[in-house]
């Protein structure tokens, strides 16, 4: 059940964005975000819709996937957009009213603008895990951070943390998964009984899990000692990462449409 | 050449342990190991075969006598890196020693903390992936691979640091047979091809029985020394040790007792059946085709 | 004897539906007659873990049915805790699921669960922690500080002291010296003895499942691949190396004397069975 969790997934592939300067997508997936909020008209919304489905198409990553990732806060969203619907005033008549509920023409167009928006966040960050490993993820940040690392910033020690993480989060589910399974098998009860009951029958799990944790982690600090882990002084990568001619091209498209974006807000006015 | 340019590693009377007041973990030991040889460390659990292994790269250090890594005291610390890079250690469970998140990434590990300029360190991880059989993997997540291939990973890691010495601290103990067997056909051909010295600690009989030269530890010293033959052949007294010996010579001797006189060094299959057959038939068993 | 544990037509899918959708175990079916020890092997992969889930209810079947004494596992899904008292399942590296201040208080766990008298649960840890060589003074001592081996003797013990039916170990010996390994198996052994519960063992280790088991069951890819008694299987030899299995060191003495053309039996997997073969081999030339 654990297996199934499927945060930061990566779909390997070969298209231009799967093979794009990790860098690049992340800059500009941040500035996505921003433009989004920026851009709060009809034509920036849907410059930015397109533009998202455009990427999924590129990067030939199943349309279905967007609705996956949007389930678990589709409550979220929901909630949001009955609250623009019904408390945004408008200075125009209400649409309708019901009761002391008046529905206005500004609230479903604030409700829609959400919506989209959350969406689009949604659709394009996971478009970012999607194409991009963990670890060329990792090494990006690292990367962009360096500069900070003048400021006495531990760049370093936080790259090679979120490493570790990444390395060991798989096989501590995999654990969980196990101990929960050997304590099932003497009795426990995990999924049912009041919220105390539960809570007090996930110690079996939780006690051997962190002694399981802080052995392996005992051990794989040995071993890096072992294989000459100093810190991040004087260290040399296997793979730098490198702006290619296609990148620059993809990056310039990528904000020729930011800019149709900002844009957009004048256009409508 | 002087007799340090020969020895590997050599402790002599150390003793350690690991709280003031519990009993020495290691009691007086003195060993050496010759470059280019393999020696398989065997004993029982408990009996301080893990705790030398740790001396041997300066994670442990003696709490009396010394361990030399080549000419290099380990209590030598600005040596330290230096050591650390000739005695590559590789450990129990495969998965608490696996840094990266790709193969080629963990193997690259040690390297990037040397500082090898990136034309080289790719080069010398190739060679490291290739020798430990590793390569097709090489872009794959160390969770997605099986146990005895996660631990080629790691010694693949050790071997990229060109290391004249590999320590395997009881590495196949998780492993099932297949992934044993893989294991140790890499470290023997790091042996045989490579001149890399091989101190394996182990349980396994089996595993010991292929090495060149065989220590059996007990409560802290060594109780028997010699090639797998020579301390094969003491049945009793390797079973007085908690110990096992080969199925092969353990019949062997059985026959032996039960009053068939067999020959008293007989460690592999091969060599059982040959003697058995002897006994038998009174021929020379059939050349192979 | 009677039977008491059946497995029809058996099938698990992980993923289904998914890309990645694997078959973990294809129509599997055997029974085991109560009271009976049987040994599981199989390479890496093959689904004995996949398997042992399956008889307590941790794992419920895509396809067919278990029946354990003769009730169907799954008949109704809401009552399937009942099998967990019924069938004890020791997993491999049983030590890492230890939680309790005390050994005695960890050994009790799992017979608290089933809602035993206070009076019945210590006669059930004393009972247990006995049979698995655990000294009364170790009872009140913290699990954590044991050694490896006697942790993995506090955690079958744990299993062993809700008394089940059926006792299904996968891989108890692992990682273990030969010493650790003997005492452990010997005392499943003895336990299997005096209270007559049926015993599937798992394990990679011929040897070991030579020693004890009656029955051996192979498993390759998901299938059964053979079921038969443990003398006959291992008659088998050449198939098991097939199958990407190790055989006993003798065994494989047996098969390359019989290679070389001597008329003896290749069934022989133990040591003293294998001296006996051979003297009466002596006799007989």
């Amino acid at each position: 059940m654990l297996r199934d969790i499927t945060i930061g997934q990566h779909f390997p592939g070969d298209s231009a964005l799967h093979n794009m300067d990790p860098r690049a997508k992340l800059v500009l997936t941040l500035v996505y975000i921003i433009m989004l909020f920026v851009a709060s008209n009809p034509i920036g919304l849907g410059i930015s819709i397109v533009l998202v489905f455009g990427l999924y198409l590129l990067a030939k990553i199943p349309l279905r996937l967007i609705g996956k990732s949007l389930k678990p806060i589709i409550p979220i969203i929901l909630f949001t957009a009955v609250l623009n619907v019904f408390f945004v005033t408008g200075e125009s008549e209400p649409l309708v009213s019901l009761g002391f509920l008046h529905i206005y023409r500004e609230g479903i167009d604030y409700a829609v603008l959400i919506v989209v928006r959350i969406i689009c966040i949604i659709a394009g960050t996971s478009l970012l895990t999607y194409t991009t490993s963990p670890i060329v993820l990792t090494a990006a940040i690292e990367q962009l951070l360096r500069p900070l690392s003048k400021l006495k910033f531990p760049v370093h020690e936080l790259a090679m943390m979120m490493t570790i993480a990444l390395r060991f989060i798989p096989l501590l589910i995999e654990e969980t998964d196990k101990i929960m399974n050997a304590q099932k098998a003497r009795g426990a009860q995990l999924d049912s009984g009041t919220l105390m009951q539960r809570v007090k029958a996930l110690i079996p799990v939780l006690i051997p899990l962190f002694i399981s944790a802080f052995r392996r982690a005992d051990e794989l600090a040995m071993a890096m000692e072992c294989r000459c882990y100093h810190g991040g002084e004087g260290r040399t990568r296997l793979k730098e990462l490198r702006m290619s001619g296609k990148d620059v091209w993809l990056t310039v498209a990528a904000v020729v449409v930011f800019v149709a974006m900002g844009m957009s807000n004048f256009l409508w006015k | 050449m002087n007799e340090h340019a020969q020895t590997m590693l050599e402790a002599k009377d150390v003793v350690f342990r690991y709280s003031e007041t519990g009993s020495n973990a290691i009691d007086g030991l003195s060993m050496q190991v010759k470059k280019g040889e393999y020696v398989a460390v065997l004993g029982a659990n408990g009996c301080g075969k893990s705790t030398l292994a740790k001396h041997f790269n300066a994670i442990l250090l003696p709490a009396s006598g010394t361990v030399w890594i080549e000419e290099i005291p380990t209590t030598d610390e600005d040596r330290l890196m230096e050591m650390r890079q000739k005695v590559g250690m590789v450990f129990q469970n495969p998965d608490n020693q696996i840094v990266a998140t790709v193969v080629e990434e963990d193997v690259a590990f040690a390297l990037e903390n040397l500082g090898v300029p990136r034309d080289e360190m790719r080069c010398r991880v190739d060679d490291a992936m290739q020798m430990a059989g590793i390569y097709k993997y090489r872009e794959k997540a160390p969770h997605k691979l099986s146990g005895g291939q996660k631990q080629r990973v790691a010694i693949a890691g050790v071997i990229a640091m060109r290391p004249d010495c590999l320590v395997l601290d009881e590495a196949t103990a998780m492993l099932d047979p297949i992934g044993r067997e893989k294991v140790m056909h890499t470290v023997h051909k790091l042996n045989r091809d490579y001149g890399i010295t091989v101190v394996q600690i182990t349980h396994y009989m089996e595993e010991a029985a292929t090495a060149d030269r065989v220590v059996v530890m007990s409560a802290g010293r060594i109780v028997m020394e010699g090639t797998p033959r020579q301390v094969f052949s003491q049945v009793e007294a390797v079973k007085a040790l908690h110990l096992d010996v080969p199925q092969s010579a353990e019949l062997c001797h059985a026959l032996t007792q039960a009053g068939l006189p067999m020959p008293d060094d007989v460690i592999r299959p091969e060599e059982c059946a040959a003697a058995i057959y002897k006994t038998l038939t009174g021929k020379e068993p059939p050349r192979d085709v | 004897m009677s039977e008491f544990v059946r497995v029809e037509h058996l099938s698990y899918i992980y993923g289904q539906g998914m890309p990645d959708e694997t078959i973990a175990l294809d129509d599997v079916s055997f029974s085991i007659e109560e009271g009976q020890f049987v040994g599981i092997m199989g390479a890496t992969g093959c689904g004995k873990s996949t398997l042992i889930t399956h008889f307590n209810g941790l794992n419920r079947p895509t396809k067919g049915h278990i029946y354990i004494g003769g009730e169907d596992l799954w008949a109704d899904p809401g009552d399937i805790r009942r099998f967990r008292f019924l069938v004890g399942l020791v997993f491999q590296y049983p030590e890492y699921q230890l939680f309790e201040e005390t050994v005695y208080k960890d050994i009790a766990y799992g017979p608290r669960n089933m809602g035993l008298s206070e009076a019945e649960i210590d006669q059930r840890v004393r009972r247990a922690a006995e049979f698995c060589g655990l000294s009364d003074a170790s009872l009140q001592k913290s699990p954590f500080e044991l050694s490896g081996g006697q942790k993995r003797r506090v955690a079958i013990a744990g299993v062993l002291a809700m008394e089940p039916k059926l006792l299904v170990l996968d891989e108890p010996a692992a990682g273990l010296d030969p010493e650790g390994r003997d005492t452990i198996l010997g005392q499943i052994k003895a336990w299997h003895k005096e209270t007559g519960s049926t015993t599937i063992l798992v394990s990679h280790s011929m040897e070991d499942i030579a020693k004890y088991a009656d029955r051996v069951l192979v498993l390759n890819s998901g299938k059964v691949a053979m079921y038969d008694e443990t003398a006959k299987v291992f008659a088998r030899a050449p198939e098991l190396l097939e199958l990407g299995l190790s055989v006993p060191e003798v065994t494989k003495v047996f098969l390359q004397l019989r290679q070389w053309g001597l008329d003896i039996p290749v069934d022989v997997y133990t040591v003293p069975y294998a001296v006996k073969t051979i003297l009466a081999a002596k006799e007989g030339m």
